[in-house]
């Protein structure tokens, strides 16, 4: 069995008397790309800034590389990686600069952050701006940026907190692939967001959080079958006719049509047909549309509300 | 592969401190062109020795220069979205305010110095020693001082303590003995300038300059140390505690 690197045991966070995080648990295995997936507020940023250290929980423990976050903080960081959400790089340096002193921060010598920085800076398609002020980047840059300042150390996990939030799709699609690079090179890495694709594409498990609490963790594909439940059929009829109760599926109306939930797609069709003829209106379109992650989500989300 | 030790980072936040901020207009405003201006209003109409013009001259730059940057630093970090990246680093809280004093030291040591030479155009007589050692304890007081004013409220609106060190920092330039020497205050008004760690930077320049002072170089000094020592360490507690308010 691979070794756990973030272990976390009933953690809660109160703001005042606010739970932003109510009693989660969890755990993230070496070179696994863990996603933590929920809408704004859910509690992800609260999260990784008490894994990281930055907040102390209120309740509960985390370890990180075996280690007690709380009492080993600098000892951890050391080997981590960090993009804080909205993070900034100085705008009155230059990307070398800042690179510069995020190697400094890890103790690392003048050469190999040179060495690594270049390279980085290569990486990320920023080499021609090396020393230029980051004043003059545009959001993608900066994120760029972020993300080459937290792999400057090569560290073995990685914290990203939103890293592709509000950049264009290449800027996007960079950082994405150097996460899988990253991944195949043996890191860890955890991964908040709230974009179903990117959990989707990079995750090999994802916890959604809602309201400060997990409400469902597994990989995607697993929590896409969870999401069985929630098929919609969709049908149209002529002329326009509905009974609600008629069907066991909560119905939805959208302009002429009607949308039906279901977990028995084989029911509900019986239902139709059953309910076309008896009101002796026709069928016009017809069509079983399977939930995407987001669906899903949406669902489990309302569900815990 | 050997880390570097927790003061050679201090010193690149230093570095950091030192390239973002110096050019700052505010810092130009404050720690270089302020002590001037007051300083030659202070002048005008006034016939006094060189040597007492000297330690006025020297008092008002050592202080301003080195308490010019320091107490906006970190509230301009939070507000610029820069201080999360910085304490998620693998380097303490303390680390990184002793970086940041560092930068007000060294700011204010490297214009000192060059004030200073206006002692040599004037042939003034000074005691090495003392003057060095009073300017080097001095700076250190007020590099700290401003780690104890950016703690509290624990605010990302730079203009905001701006403000209030402001406030603090032209009360104390009163009550130090800078425009009347203690000995001439009345003794109510002698208690409070004792609180003032400005105080005894004047008091060591006047030693310095072989004028009548009201304590003994040695009170001065071990105070001045003193005044390091506890701002610095209350400056750290008192940012520990309200470091989560900083994320709010
Ligand atoms: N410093 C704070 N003080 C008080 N409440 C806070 C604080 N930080 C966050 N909260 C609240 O805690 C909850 C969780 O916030 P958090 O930032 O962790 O959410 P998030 O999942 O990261 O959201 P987003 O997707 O918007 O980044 C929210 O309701 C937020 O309003
Ligand atoms: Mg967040």
């Amino acid at each position: 069995m691979p070794e756990e690197v973030i272990r976390v045991y009933d953690l809660k966070k109160y703001y005042g008397d606010f739970p932003a995080v109510k009693g989660i648990s969890f755990s993230v295995k070496k070179g696994e790309v863990f996603g933590f997936l929920g809408p704004n507020g859910a509690g992800k940023t609260t999260t990784i800034r008490m894994l990281t250290g930055i907040l102390e929980p209120s309740e509960g423990r985390i370890e990180v590389f075996g280690m007690d976050v709380t009492k080993n903080k600098l000892k951890i960081r050391e080997r981590v990686g960090i993009v804080p959400e909205m993070a900034n790089p100085y705008i009155d340096l230059s990307a070398m600069q800042n690179l510069f002193l995020m190697g400094r921060l890890y103790g690392m010598k003048k050469r190999e952050i040179k060495e690594r920085s270049l390279s980085l800076l290569e990486t990320f398609k920023l080499y021609n701006k090396k020393d230029q002020k980051v004043r003059t980047f545009s959001k993608g840059m900066k994120q760029r940026l972020s993300l080459a300042m937290a792999l400057l150390p090569d560290p073995e996990l990685l914290f990203l907190d939103e890293p592709t939030s509000g950049l264009d799709v290449m800027s996007a699609r960079l950082i994405k692939d150097i996460i899988i690079s990253e991944q195949q090179r043996g890191k860890t890495i955890f991964l908040n967001t709230h974009n179903m694709q990117d959990a989707n594409e990079l995750c090999n498990r994802v916890a959604i959080i809602n309201h400060g609490k997990i409400v469902a963790i597994d990989t995607p594909e697993k929590i896409k079958e969870l999401g069985a439940k929630y098929n919609v059929v969709e049908v149209s009829f002529s002329p326009f006719k509905v009974n609600e109760d008629f069907f066991s599926g909560k119905v939805k109306i959208s302009g002429n049509k009607l949308n039906i939930h279901t977990e028995d797609v084989h029911r509900t069709i019986e239902e139709i047909v059953e309910f076309a003829r008896r009101e002796k209106i026709k069928i016009v379109t017809l069509n079983v549309k399977k939930p995407s992650l987001e669906d899903i989500f949406m669902e489990i989300v309302k569900e815990n509300a | 592969m050997r880390k570097l030790s927790p003061f050679y980072r201090s010193l690149a936040i230093a570095k950091k401190d030192m390239l973002i901020f110096y050019l700052k207009g505010p810092v130009v405003i404050m720690g270089l062109l302020f002590p001037f201006f007051l300083f030659g209003a202070f002048l005008i109409g006034r016939h006094l020795p060189h040597s007492y013009l000297f330690v006025v001259l020297m008092s008002m730059t050592t202080f301003f220069t080195s308490t010019a940057v320091g107490p906006t630093i970190i509230p301009w970090e939070a507000r610029s979205k820069t201080f999360e990246r910085l304490i998620s680093s693998p380097v303490s809280l303390t680390t990184v305010l002793l970086g940041d004093m560092q930068a007000s030291f060294y700011f204010g040591l490297i214009i000192t110095l060059l004030v200073s030479s206006v002692g040599f155009f004037l042939k003034i007589h000074v005691n090495f020693a003392i003057f060095s050692i009073a300017v080097i304890l001095a700076l250190l007081a007020f590099s700290s001082m401003t780690i104890l004013m950016s703690s509290y409220p624990p605010t990302d609106i730079p203009a905001d303590v701006m403000m209030l060190s402001s406030l603090i920092k032209f009360t104390l330039l009163f009550i130090s003995g800078i425009f009347v020497p203690i000995s001439k205050l009345p003794p109510y008004a002698r208690w409070v300038s004792m609180l003032s760690p400005l105080t005894y930077l004047v008091d060591a320049l006047r030693h310095a300059t072989y004028i009548s002072a009201f304590f003994s170089v040695y009170t001065d000094f071990v105070l001045l140390l003193f005044f390091a020592i506890l701002f610095f360490v209350l400056g750290v507690y008192i940012h520990q505690q309200v470091l989560e308010k900083r994320f709010m």
